[in-house]
């Protein structure tokens, strides 16, 4: 049995804390690119106060339908991203999820990977899951291959359904099963 | 111009809390129906219940969410409800949902007539590029009807529904505009 979902090899799992996080949650709305590549929303900067708002709203409003997680290294305590698991149908075993590193210094180091990893076996193993569903955009070529590698599925492809630079994009989700991700894990 | 929310058969009117109450408190005990139109776990509601979920919903007052009962012409009685869901946003899409609830009406045109409706609706007059919609496996009749319609099949979330103990896939299906225009002059 593992006992620390938590706790990854280099990162680990940490509630929000408003002290510490708003400032740096807040430095990453400003960077268009990173907004672009993770939310449908328009990209916008918020101040750390809003930030903070926004996500307390989101956990008092969702309550049991909104997990929400700080991605910290562990060697520093950093802060380097987000990941949660959200509008659950505990009746049908099926939730969405979203994740992002939020400085382009800290991707590219398998960061991602591990907070997927434990994402996936806390949406498992914990809440019981039977369904996890993620999207991303069309022009996003770096989080396709990421979940396809990390065996998730292209399940529907919705078409020019993102409008950006000009142009319409795909939109795309991506839904992996707990057999999957178990068989994935032996 | 024509009247944008008649069509042949039935026309799209406010939900008027007050009348609504006791004629959502009548489908809601025709589990069936709810199971075609809802993910969420089907359950009786009396008129008051219904009322205040409908007051509840109206207070939030998201611009972008666009509910209207389905009146029939003929004796301008309320037959079902639908409308478009998260409608004004930059990427000019939104989502479909559309039930009639009284069952002795199922299979005549009224459910596609109000579709047609909300889909002059969303391209005329919010000026939508697409419009997105789920429909659950085990809803052959709407399937058919969406396709007639002109919707295209867009994937499937695998076995995202679990119903009567078995598992159903969630259909993904999408209209773009230039779609609909092209049927519309066949």
């Amino acid at each position: 049995m593992v006992l620390q979902l938590f706790e990854g090899e280099k990162i680990r799992f940490a509630a929000f804390d408003a002290e510490k996080d708003a400032e740096v949650f807040s430095k990453w709305t400003h960077d268009p690119e990173y907004l672009r590549l993770t939310e449908f929303e328009p990209a916008r900067p918020l101040a750390p106060f809003h930030v903070k708002k926004k996500i307390e709203e989101l956990e008092k409003e969702a309550g049991r339908d909104f997990y929400f997680f700080v991605i910290r290294m562990k060697a520093d305590d950093r802060a380097i991203g987000f990941a949660h698991i959200h509008w659950v149908e505990w009746n049908h075993g099926n939730a969405h999820f979203n994740m992002g590193i939020g400085s382009p210094n800290d991707r590219r180091q398998g960061l991602g990977g591990e907070a997927l990893q434990m994402l996936l076996r806390y949406a498992f193993e914990e809440l019981n899951l039977y369904r996890l569903t993620g999207h991303t955009f069309g022009y996003n070529d770096g989080a396709q291959k990421f979940l396809a590698k990390h065996g998730l599925q292209l399940e529907v492809r919705r078409r020019e359904a993102i409008y950006r630079d000009g142009r319409y994009w795909d939109a795309l989700t991506y839904g992996i099963l707990a057999e999957e991700w178990t068989a994935g894990n032996k | 111009m024509k009247n944008l929310f008649t069509g042949k058969l039935t026309r799209l009117v406010a939900q008027d809390i007050d009348a609504m109450g006791a004629v959502i408190a009548k489908w809601s005990r025709d589990s069936e129906f709810y199971q075609l139109f809802d993910s969420d776990p089907t359950r009786p509601r009396n008129a008051k219940r219904a009322q205040e979920q409908m007051r509840d919903y109206a207070e939030k007052n998201q611009p972008g969410n666009f509910s209207f009962a389905v009146m029939r012409l003929e004796d301008d009685r309320i037959i079902g409800e639908g409308g478009l869901f998260d409608a004004l946003s930059p990427h000019r899409n939104a989502w479909l949902a559309i039930g009639i609830g009284e069952r002795e009406l199922w299979g005549k045109g009224y459910g596609t007539d109000a579709v047609q409706i909300l889909l002059r609706f969303g391209f005329q007059e919010l000026n939508l590029h697409r419009i997105n919609l789920g429909v659950f496996g085990y809803n052959a009749r709407a399937i058919r009807a969406y396709e007639k319609i002109g919707f295209v099949h867009e994937g499937a979330w695998r076995d995202a529904l679990k119903r009567e103990g078995k598992r159903w896939d969630s259909i993904g299906m999408g209209i773009l505009k230039s779609e609909w225009e092209a049927k519309q002059n066949e």
